[in-house]
């Protein structure tokens, strides 16, 4: 049994979950099933992984793309499928502009394609499902709290979950067609007739906050940096433990 | 060899710099921090170095920066895959913190932790002989708070998970204890150029 040192400073955010070691150590292929488009800009892109360990919503892991001189590049990307789905995962990616991998899946990738993967990894933004979870994301930040909103309804769980999700407008906002009573989209640019437009203000999270579950939230955040930086200061600001606020930020 | 079809990457620049599995960031330089970034101002910023010591001691921002300049100019490599080049961090050499202090002989490792409690660890040879640092500069301005302002740890030949923002102390200890992202399935030490990223690898 290892010893954990508690610093004498207010603590961060605990693990959720104990890691595989075996499963992150190991690359496994993945072949491309099927090929969503979601956004204008994201699709999703469906892999069977036959040997895959399982994992929590909220899980990342590491892909690897292999050119014919031995050149590889890897990147981290949060998994969007729920855990129940039998030896296949799905991803979601943006297609960033000169993006080495994320520009291969969006312009080359076919079905029967295979990749590398390893994982699932890290378990500090992973919801097992037990929490009261207030998930807050922008873009595809929204990626691995849908593995949470899908996890929560396919087990039909009774833990209270709630999702703020940003989008420029309606045409990118990700998996808008799944949504239900669960979610509220906010709009920075451009809304549908009669929905507001606007940034994600403090006015959104106060009655969520102020129906706060036996156990209170568990929020987990993700987007860009800058958007993790507002929606975290407004969490505070809003009386959020700061130890009960997970982030997650992309890089 | 599981090459992808019709995958070809980027360019491939001769970067010597660059470690197995990494990419060039250029200009960028992503936030990771998986906790809220901390409101703390330099005068509420403290640094204590105790555990098995001879003398432990808590510095406040004027007594650490009375201490003598050492600035570090080079490459920063994060687990995420991106590394940047050319960087320039000043402030302390972590070994002029050390001496004030005089480590048993019995310490070899050591806990660094942040202000909100983010924790790591580290092997104390990895943060003695001119290799790790306590900066609150970069690029010859204050510390941006995101990045780790006021101060943070920096230790640039370990992966920068490494690198505690929002320092708070080092605990000396004659065992490894596994910190935040260790406890989450990373690697116990992190060299970039042994691509030490997950546990086992």
């Amino acid at each position: 049994m290892t010893e954990t040192f508690t610093p004498p400073t207010r603590f961060a955010v605990p693990g959720r979950i104990a890691v595989s070691n075996r499963a992150a150590a190991l690359w496994q292929t993945a072949t491309l099933t099927e090929i969503r488009r979601e956004t204008p800009r994201a699709s999703t892109f469906r892999f069977a992984v036959p040997a895959w360990a399982g994992h929590l919503p909220g899980q990342h892991l590491m892909l690897r793309l292999t050119a014919d001189d031995g050149y590889t590049a890897q990147r981290h990307y949060s998994i969007a499928s729920a855990p129940d789905d039998d030896g296949h995962v799905e991803l979601t990616l943006d297609h960033v502009d000169g993006g080495e991998v994320s520009g291969w899946f969006h312009t080359r990738a076919e079905p029967g394609d295979e990749v590398q993967v390893r994982g699932p990894l890290s378990g500090f933004f992973a919801w097992p499902g037990d929490r009261p979870a207030l998930l807050i994301g922008a873009g595809s930040g929204v990626v691995p709290l849908m593995s949470m909103v899908r996890h929560h309804r396919a087990r039909g769980l009774d833990v209270p979950l709630r999702l703020l999700v940003s989008a420029r407008g309606p045409e990118e906002l990700i998996y808008a067609r799944e949504y239900g009573a669960e979610t509220l989209p906010v709009y920075t640019r451009s809304a549908p007739e009669g929905v507001p437009v606007g940034r994600l203000a403090a006015h959104h999270l106060a009655s969520l906050l102020a129906e706060e579950p036996e156990g209170g939230w568990e929020a987990y955040v993700c987007g860009s940096n800058a958007f993790a930086e507002h929606a975290s200061r407004l969490l505070v600001r809003a009386g959020q433990p700061v130890d009960r606020i997970r982030i997650e930020r992309f890089g | 060899m599981n090459v992808t079809r019709g995958f070809t990457g980027r360019p491939r620049a001769h970067r010597p710099g660059l470690p197995p599995g990494q990419y060039d960031a250029g200009d960028d330089w992503p936030v990771l921090s998986a906790e809220v970034t901390p409101d703390l101002a330099p005068a509420d910023w403290t640094f204590r170095v105790d555990g098995l010591v001879a003398a432990p001691r808590t510095w406040d921002w004027d007594e650490a920066h009375a201490l003598p300049e050492s600035a570090y100019e080079g490459d920063i490599h994060c687990v995420t895959s991106w590394s940047k080049f050319g960087v320039r961090f000043a402030g302390v050499s972590l070994d002029a913190f050390l001496a004030a202090v005089r480590p048993d002989a019995a310490a070899t490792h050591a806990v660094a932790y942040a202000h909100t409690g983010y924790t790591t660890n580290l092997p104390l040879a990895d943060l003695t002989g001119g290799r790790a640092w306590i900066v609150w500069e970069y690029d010859d301005k204050p510390l941006a708070a995101e990045h780790g302002g006021p101060a943070r740890l920096l230790v640039p030949h370990l992966y920068f998970w490494k690198s505690a923002k929002w320092i708070a102390g080092l605990r000396l200890l004659d065992h490894d204890e596994p910190g935040f992202w260790e406890q989450n399935g990373y690697h116990g030490r992190g060299n970039p150029w042994e691509e030490q990223r997950y546990a086992g690898d």
